[in-house]
């Protein structure tokens, strides 16, 4: 039966609301390097997680926050690990991208294309040793293109291993326009690996969690893999600080270090006057589109899914500020700790 | 006394460990007819072949192992780990690490290595520097029946991921079946000690990391490992009847590296040959020299490696792995 819609809503603020900590924490300087957010592909995951429980696993890419938050990890041990603390989910040894959790036969990994292998894994272990269980794989639409991912479908079909390929399309692979980089088309491509497959709305969770239990129950009663397919946004690009976004939002102070050293190249040597201006020609309109994406904003699966709540604004408004307070007190949790270590 | 082939040992010590464990899987390339008694016996669920795919089914392995399964996961040659090689260097051996110990993969990669047969470069490579060089992975390489089976059943038994690499002169089926294809004319120069020999009644497991003295000397320290152990002997019997008393000792595994072993020889001696049929440059015969230094001991160093692509042409070929002639000649060039 599916969930009330406030359980799902749940989900997906609990989820915003921790990465938007999280990205404070980054802007903040607490958190290193990379940081890559499920920020607008919560409905994905909240529809998909909805159906997985204990002995179910979960082989995820370099977006792995979602999925473990919904999964219910604890959100201190998160953020302490992002922050790279000894007391974090892996001991400060992976970070973001490599997050484990054995309990919830959760792996993470930064390799594009992996959790489809890691999902077939699981599932074979599962058909030995834990039967009806199955095995997620979330990834990109860019991932599509990696051979191990679709060696990992056919294994998958051959095999009729319980695994759900979960594809979140957002149109861009890493700043590429994955239409750019993609022949022929993503579900016909599944489908001529073996798999089920089925396209919908990423944005509405609704849709997400009916698609899933279909591939849920088939993978349980040994009908093999599904692909879901999954269109969505993301606000925030490929990581925090995206460099296409970051020059469209900050044209003047981004392209101030940028304009010369191109236009020197564009002008001088290289190949023929007409293919430099159509690389230039590209470079503008690559920015442009980004732009446009960034103006347009996303549909956004937190806000889309508040109208389905049948629970008071009243109600809304407390179930919000507990969410608050656990996400506060994680974040305080974790900076007490880095404090404490000095 | 028990003998087995190299290959009869490596099935019997599995066999024996399959039955005990049910947590044992065998799956890879064309294991229905590779491992035909295996599959006969354990049946489709516990062989299963996989399809020409070795970035999925490799990666496979590693997460079935995180999940509860002991897969051995067969990739025909190690040439082939290039293909799926993320499996093992980003994923295998990270995760005891980024998991900050919590989670481990217990998975074994057996696979086919070394030339002597005439198949070519890309189809008789030993790798194991390139795959040693990764923390968090082990890598093991029998050089006779008895190692070959005992380092099998450690192999399994250990909780992270181990490569076990056979050397095709050594397993009968695979110069059979890649080499002589039913044809009784052409000829191998396979070391009978490493094909055929003795064996313990029950298999033991013999501890990783562990190097075995083969034979004593005071003159010179040779270090090798698989088939060029067998090489490195013939060349000391050999040495002995000119008066050099050459030591040989068979590493047995490359990662973790029992450098003790050879450091206590090599002291000794103060002559290091490494015999190595692995790639010379950025390699465990350079690994060798340098844990050698950093321990302080001064010694002749010298070793006969592969120094370039492997030579289709067997002539050339032999020339290019390691044989005794150039073991001799390299131990000559050390006794001034």
């Amino acid at each position: 039966m599916q969930p009330s819609a406030e359980v799902l809503y749940r989900q997906m603020y609990k989820s915003r609301r921790f990465e938007e900590a999280v990205t404070e924490l980054w802007n903040d300087g607490h958190i290193s390097a990379e940081m890559h957010l499920s920020k607008g592909e919560e409905a994905i995951v909240a529809g998909v997680v909805d159906h997985v429980t204990d002995g179910d696993a979960l082989a995820l890419e370099h977006r792995g926050t979602a999925p473990l938050v919904m999964r219910g990890v604890d959100l201190a041990l998160l953020i302490k690990e992002f922050m790279g603390l000894e007391d974090g989910l892996c001991r400060g040894m992976g970070g973001h991208m490599h997050l484990f959790s054995p309990e919830h036969l959760a792996a993470s990994s930064g390799i594009v294309g992996a959790s489809g292998p890691a999902a077939c894994g699981f599932a074979f272990a599962a058909q030995h040793l834990r039967p009806g269980k199955v095995a997620v794989a979330f990834f990109g639409e860019g991932a599509m293109n990696q051979g191990m991912l679709m060696e990992s479908m056919n294994l998958a079909s051959a095999w009729s291993l319980p695994v759900i390929f979960v594809c979140k399309d957002n149109g861009m692979a890493i700043t590429t326009p994955s239409n750019e980089v993609t022949g022929g088309d993503l579900l016909k491509r599944a489908r001529g690996l073996g798999a089920h497959a089925i396209s919908l709305d990423g944005t509405d969770v609704n849709e997400v969690w009916r698609a899933a239990r279909e591939a849920f129950v088939r993978a349980r009663e040994g009908g093999g893999p599904t692909f879901l397919h999954a269109t969505c946004v993301h606000p925030d690009g490929h990581l925090l600080g995206d460099p296409l976004l970051r020059i469209v939002r900050k044209p003047v102070r981004e392209l101030k270090s940028r304009v010369a050293p191109l236009m020197k190249a564009a002008t001088t040597g290289g190949s023929s006057l007409s293919e430099k201006a159509a690389s230039l020609g590209s470079i503008v309109d690559m920015l442009g589109r980004a732009s446009k994406a960034d103006r347009q904003g996303a549909s956004d699966p937190v806000e889309q899914q508040r109208p389905q709540l049948s629970i008071s604004d009243a109600q809304r408004a407390d179930l919000e500020r507990e969410v608050d307070a656990e996400v506060q007190d994680a974040v305080a949790a974790a900076l007490r700790s880095k404090e404490a270590r000095g | 006394m028990k003998t087995m082939s190299f290959a009869g040992a490596i099935e019997d010590a599995l066999m024996k460990a399959m039955s005990e464990d049910p947590r044992i899987v065998v799956f890879g390339e064309d294991v229905h007819s590779i491992r035909m008694n295996l599959f006969a016996k354990f049946g489709e669920m516990r062989v299963r072949s996989t399809p020409i795919s070795e970035s999925a089914f490799l990666g496979a392995a590693v997460t079935a192992s995180m999940a509860g399964l002991r897969p051995v996961v067969e990739l025909l040659m190690i040439d082939f780990v290039a293909v799926g090689v993320d499996a093992l260097v980003n994923h295998a051996a990270k995760l005891e690490g980024f998991s900050g110990g919590r989670w481990k993969a217990p998975m074994v990669v057996r696979a086919s290595c070394g030339g002597g047969y005439g198949d070519g470069g890309q189809h008789e490579q030993s790798l194991w520097g390139w795959l040693a060089q990764i923390p968090g992975l082990k890598v093991v390489v029998p050089s006779n029946p008895a190692d070959a089976g005992g380092l099998m059943l450690s192999a399994i038994q250990d909780e992270g991921p181990v490569i076990y690499l056979e050397h095709k002169l050594l397993a009968d089926y695979w110069i059979d079946g890649l080499a002589d294809g039913g044809r009784t004319n052409l000829d191998y120069d396979i070391p009978e000690a490493g094909a055929r020999g003795e064996v313990p009644r029950t298999w033991e497991p013999i501890p990783i990391g562990e190097a075995k003295v083969l034979r004593d000397g005071n003159d010179l320290t040779m270090v090798s490992v698989g088939v060029s152990v067998h090489r490195c002997l013939e060349a000391a019997t050999q040495l002995a009847e000119h008066g050099v008393q050459a030591g040989v000792i068979d590493l047995r595994s490359i990662a973790p590296l029992d450098t003790d072993a050879v450091c206590r020889a090599v002291e000794r001696t103060g002559r290091l040959l490494v015999v190595d049929e692995d790639y010379k440059h950025f390699s465990l015969s350079g690994e060798l020299a340098a844990v050698v230094m950093e321990a302080g001991i001064t010694a002749q160093f010298a070793r006969v490696c592969v120094e370039d692509t492997i030579p289709f042409d067997r002539r050339r070929e032999a020339e290019a792995l390691p044989n005794v002639a150039r073991i001799l000649e390299a131990a000559s060039g050390l006794r001034a």
